[in-house]
Formats: structure tokens, C-alpha cells, sequence
């Protein structure tokens, strides 16, 4: 710890992969993240032969991460949007079956192939269960190249914590800007694997089997129960996020990631123009912090949420809100970043002017 | 201190590695620096550009469509982000290269011939630290002092040895800001 050091988000989450002590990577290149992969390929053998592995598909990386995962390795994979819809069958099969892993999703506007600049429009895949079955991931969002390095650390915890999928929701801009970063003490790679993991029977030892396939509906509805009680604890233990000014806020911007930065830059100019507003942004975009913006929707005149999408955040905060206030959308779509210009004169315009009708 | 700036120009042209170097030397004093280059399409081809943020205090937005200061290293540039100069701000352009100059009254306009004494000085590849020579006298974002050990964590240890070279460019670009 101590020294800074100016990096790629991309490369942040390579380097922070290697010092968590990761065992494998398996992945396929694809703009806007492909530093990882190379990141990677440079460094992470020589330094703890940690296995930087390019698949041919993205259907074949995750299911290496399926397979190594079941062997009680700490494994991690990384694509952008059209690459992590690929994944999303394994990713399925992978929280059935209980296993830990990190992913991130660098995310770039979509549909379809659309275009490499970035976007926040796989909210709604990556926490609503974008793969099939009730299933949910633990969704951390990061702002800052620091956090790219903190969560890679976090993600891993969660994930073997919960037994549970955990996912870096990030995205091309993220990824691709530079910050000074201060990175955590190289972790050892472990010896001593998991009770569960399918290592290799041993004389006298039970037999583990690990699978995602239950014939019988009885059995697959207990899986389910089990898997839903796992969902209750992390909405109880794991929500985070972040306030900023909302002590005597009449207003909230919220977003996440990005979108919150630039929403924090709007706040600065709204609150030069005297109006109290304040900033609220999850880290955890499931387990959803929900308690927040059911408090502030009781006491504030208005929240606004941007997003680098339609409007998908928007659904849970006014889920959250439950009516209490009006919740107003501003986002920009297909790989258009909105600027705090923009978001200050969609805020007058809404709440301060449409306020006064 | 906040300085919001931008570098642009073609691919090529040391654009990126002009606000690295500020980002950089930003970091070694301790201060807050942000780096965000275009990685689009525009990179193959048409203008380049990275926003270079440094800052005494935590910086929030790193998009921002409004510049204390533009470099501008040809025509395209000048024409897409003269306009985005706050007032009171700076724009410093290339004079060599760009032959259509800023027009605005509200701004600081530095003229640097960076390609010409560029050519002087036997490298064309020194353009880009003669422009950030000039940008750095004209904003104090960060100490002269500070830039030769910012270019020892640019540059890769086999171009060390042109260190020298880039500083003798950039001293040429801050005699242009009086």
C-alpha cells in the first residue's frame, strides 16, 4: 500500500485480479476492455502464474469459469455487452449450481452490436437475472479506477462469502480513463480449497457433485428457496452506497457509476445556483439500497435519476420512492454520455420551473 | 485549483500523451488528475483528443463539455472546441498547421509555431511537449520542475535518453507565453 499509480481502469481490474490472488482468467477480447486480456497476458503468469487464458468464445470462457469455479478456484472473467450476453446461459447455470466468481461487464451502447463507447444500459440484465430462472448476481457499480481496484477485492469476497455470481457493472469510459490508484497487498493464491469443490475423490471421502440439473420439481423448488433466503441476506448485510449533501437536500440526483459522477458535477452547479440538492449512489446494484430513497422520498420535493440508458435504475428507485415524491428520468442512449450542463438545465426545467405551474 | 482541459489533434500527434505527461506530473504533486481519452471511431483517422482534469480536490464529473483550456494541434480541432472555452479561458493552437486561427475576444489566444520548432530541433515528435510547455506557463496547472519526472513514468526506460530533448522542446513552447 502507498504508492500511486496512474492506470487504466481496464488495466486496474487486470492488476487488482492478480494481487487478489486469482487463479484463472477466461475471456475473449472485445473493445472496450480488451486491456484486460492484455494486461493479463503480460503479466499475471510470470508474477503467480496465475493462468490468462483466451477462449474461443465468450460461451466457452464462461463455461471454463463454470468448470474451474466447481474446482474451488478463484476465477474471473471480463467482456462487454454483446460478449456478456453470450454469457448469460452460464452465468444461469453457474448461480443454480452455487458458485463463487467475479465478472465484469464494460459496458458499450447497445442493442445489438450498436457501438464501443459506453453506456449503463445492462442494468437491467446484469440485476434482474439476465440469464433464465430466479436467480440474481451480486452488482457492484464502480465510479473511479480506485474502485475498479476495491471491488475486484470486494466481488471476491461477496462471491465466496454467498457462494453466488458477482459482477462488476462498469463501463467504456470507466474502463478506458486514467486515474491515480492505490493498489492492495499482493494475496496469496490459495492451497486449501472449499468443502464443496469438486477436486478429486479421495479415498474414504464422500462424493461432491456439483449441478444445476434437478429432474424432480420438488427438489429444484427446495434450490430455489435456499437460493432466495441467500437473496434476503444480502438485501440485509451487503447494501452499499454513498451520500453526498442530502442532509439539507430539498432535491436528490442519483445514478450510478459514470452517470453519479457527472450527476455530482450538476449537484456542484445547482448548489452555486442556490438550490439544496443532494447526490445518492448505490455501490451495490443488487442488493439495491432501497431503505435510502424510501427515507429521502419522504422528506425531499424531487429526485432526479440519470442514466446512460432509457430509464432501468429509474424502475427500482421509484419502486423504493413508493410515491412519496416525484421521481423525474434524464438519460442519453446509445453510447451519448450526458454532461452536467445538461443535467442542470434538465433539473431547472423539470422541478424549479415545471415547479411553478 | 481546477483546470479542465483538452488536447486535440490527429492520431499521432502526441495528443494522448500530452495530457498523460499533465496527468502524471499532476499526480506527482499530489494532486487530484483525471485522464479520459476518445477511444472511438475518431481515433482511426479523424481528431484525437484526451481531457486532462487537475484538481487540489476531489474531481467529480469526468466528461465535461466546457475547457479552461484547449490545445489544439490542427484545423478540425480549433473549429470543434474554440467555442467550448470558458470565458476568461485559454486556447493554444498550433500556428505551423492551423492556418484559420481562434477568433474569439474573451479568451487568452496563444499563437506557438510547434511544428516549425519542432523541425528546428530535428524531431517533429517533440511537437506535442513544446505545446505543453506552452499550455503549462499559461495555466500553472502543475510546476515546470515537476515534468521531467512525469515523462520518466510516460516513456518506457529505452527513450529515456530523449528526455533532454523533450525538455529543451517544452522550454521552446514556454517562451511563447510571456
Amino acid at each position: 500500500m502507498g504508492d500511486l499509480k496512474l492506470m487504466k481502469g481496464n488495466e486496474a481490474l487486470a492488476e487488482a485480479m492478480i494481487r487478489a490472488g486469482c487463479d484463472a482468467y477466461f475471456g475473449y477480447p472485445i473493445t472496450p476492455q480488451s486491456e484486460v486480456l492484455e494486461y493479463l497476458a503480460r503479466e499475471s503468469e510470470q508474477r503467480t502464474g496465475m493462468l490468462a487464458f483466451q477462449a474461443e468464445s465468450e460461451v466457452a470462457a464462461i463455461n471454463m469459469i463454470y468448470g474451474a469455479a466447481g474446482c474451488g478456484r478463484r476465477v474471473m472473467t471480463t467482456s462487454s455487452s454483446p460478449g456478456m450476453s453470450l454469457m448469460q446461459e452460464g452465468l444461469s447455470y453457474i448461480a443454480s449450481a452455487e458458485l463463487p466468481c467475479l465478472l465484469a461487464n464494460v459496458v458499450r451502447g447497445g442493442p445489438g452490436l450498436g457501438t464501443i463507447q459506453p453506456s449503463q444500459a445492462d442494468y437491467f440484465q446484469s440485476v434482474k437475472g439476465g440469464g433464465h430462472g430466479d436467480y440474481k448476481l451480486i452488482v457492484l457499480a464502480p465510479s473511479t479506477v480506485q474502485e475498479m481496484v476495491d471491488f475486484v477485492k470486494l466481488g471476491f469476497e461477496l462471491a465466496e462469502k454467498y457462494r453466488n455470481p458477482a459482477m462488476i457493472l462498469t463501463d467504456g469510459a470507466v474502463g478506458q480513463m486514467m486515474e491515480p490508484v492505490e493498489l492492495f497487498d499482493q494475496m496469496p493464491r490459495r492451497t486449501v480449497f472449499p468443502e464443496w469443490a469438486t477436486t478429486g475423490k479421495k479415498p474414504g471421502q464422500e462424493r461432491r457433485y456439483i449441478t444445476s440439473l434437478h429432474i424432480q420439481s420438488e427438489k429444484m423448488e427446495e434450490i430455489n428457496h435456499r437460493l432466495q433466503a441467500k437473496y434476503k441476506k444480502m438485501e440485509e448485510n451487503e447494501v452499499r452506497y454513498v451520500e453526498m449533501n442530502t442532509e439539507d437536500a430539498d432535491y436528490i440526483f442519483t445514478g450510478f457509476g459514470l452517470g453519479a459522477r457527472i450527476c455530482m458535477k450538476a449537484m456542484q452547479m445547482a448548489r452555486e445556483n442556490g438550490f439544496k440538492v443532494g447526490l445518492v449512489r448505490p455501490i451495490t446494484l443488487f442488493p439495491f439500497p432501497t431503505k435510502v430513497y424510501n427515507d429521502l422520498g419522504a422528506r425531499v420535493k424531487g429526485i432526479l435519476d440519470v442514466e446512460m440508458n432509457a430509464g432501468q435504475m429509474v424502475e427500482d428507485v421509484r419502486l423504493s420512492v413508493n410515491g412519496q415524491t416525484k421521481v423525474e428520468f434524464y438519460g442519453r442512449m446509445g453510447g451519448v454520455i450526458p454532461s452536467p450542463e445538461e443535467i442542470y438545465e434538465h433539473f431547472i426545467k423539470t422541478f424549479i420551473e415545471g415547479g411553478k405551474k | 485549483m481546477l483546470q479542465e482541459a483538452i488536447f486535440a489533434g490527429f492520431g499521432g500527434q502526441g495528443v494522448l500523451s500530452m495530457g498523460m505527461i499533465l496527468a502524471y506530473a499532476g499526480m506527482i504533486e499530489k494532486k487530484q488528475v483525471c485522464w479520459m481519452p476518445s477511444y472511438g471511431p475518431e481515433m482511426r483517422g479523424g481528431t484525437a483528443n484526451a481531457v486532462t482534469i487537475v484538481s487540489d480536490n476531489m474531481i467529480s464529473s469526468p466528461i465535461i463539455s466546457r475547457y479552461d483550456t484547449v490545445v489544439a494541434l490542427n484545423q478540425p480541432s480549433v473549429e470543434k472546441f474554440e467555442s467550448r472555452v470558458k470565458p476568461g479561458g485559454n486556447i493554444i493552437y498550433d500556428s505551423t498547421n492551423i492556418l484559420i486561427p481562434p477568433t474569439r475576444t474573451d479568451i487568452n489566444i496563444y499563437a506557438v509555431p510547434g511544428s516549425e520548432e519542432a523541425v528546428k530541433l530535428k524531431n517533429i515528435k517533440v511537437l506535442n511537449l513544446i505545446m505543453l510547455g506552452a499550455m503549462i506557463k499559461a495555466t500553472n496547472a502543475v510546476n515546470t520542475e515537476t515534468v521531467p519526472k512525469a515523462l520518466e513514468q510516460v516513456l518506457p526506460e529505452r527513450y529515456h535518453k530523449l528526455i533532454p530533448l523533450n525538455m529543451e522542446a517544452f522550454k521552446v513552447g514556454m517562451s511563447y507565453v510571456k
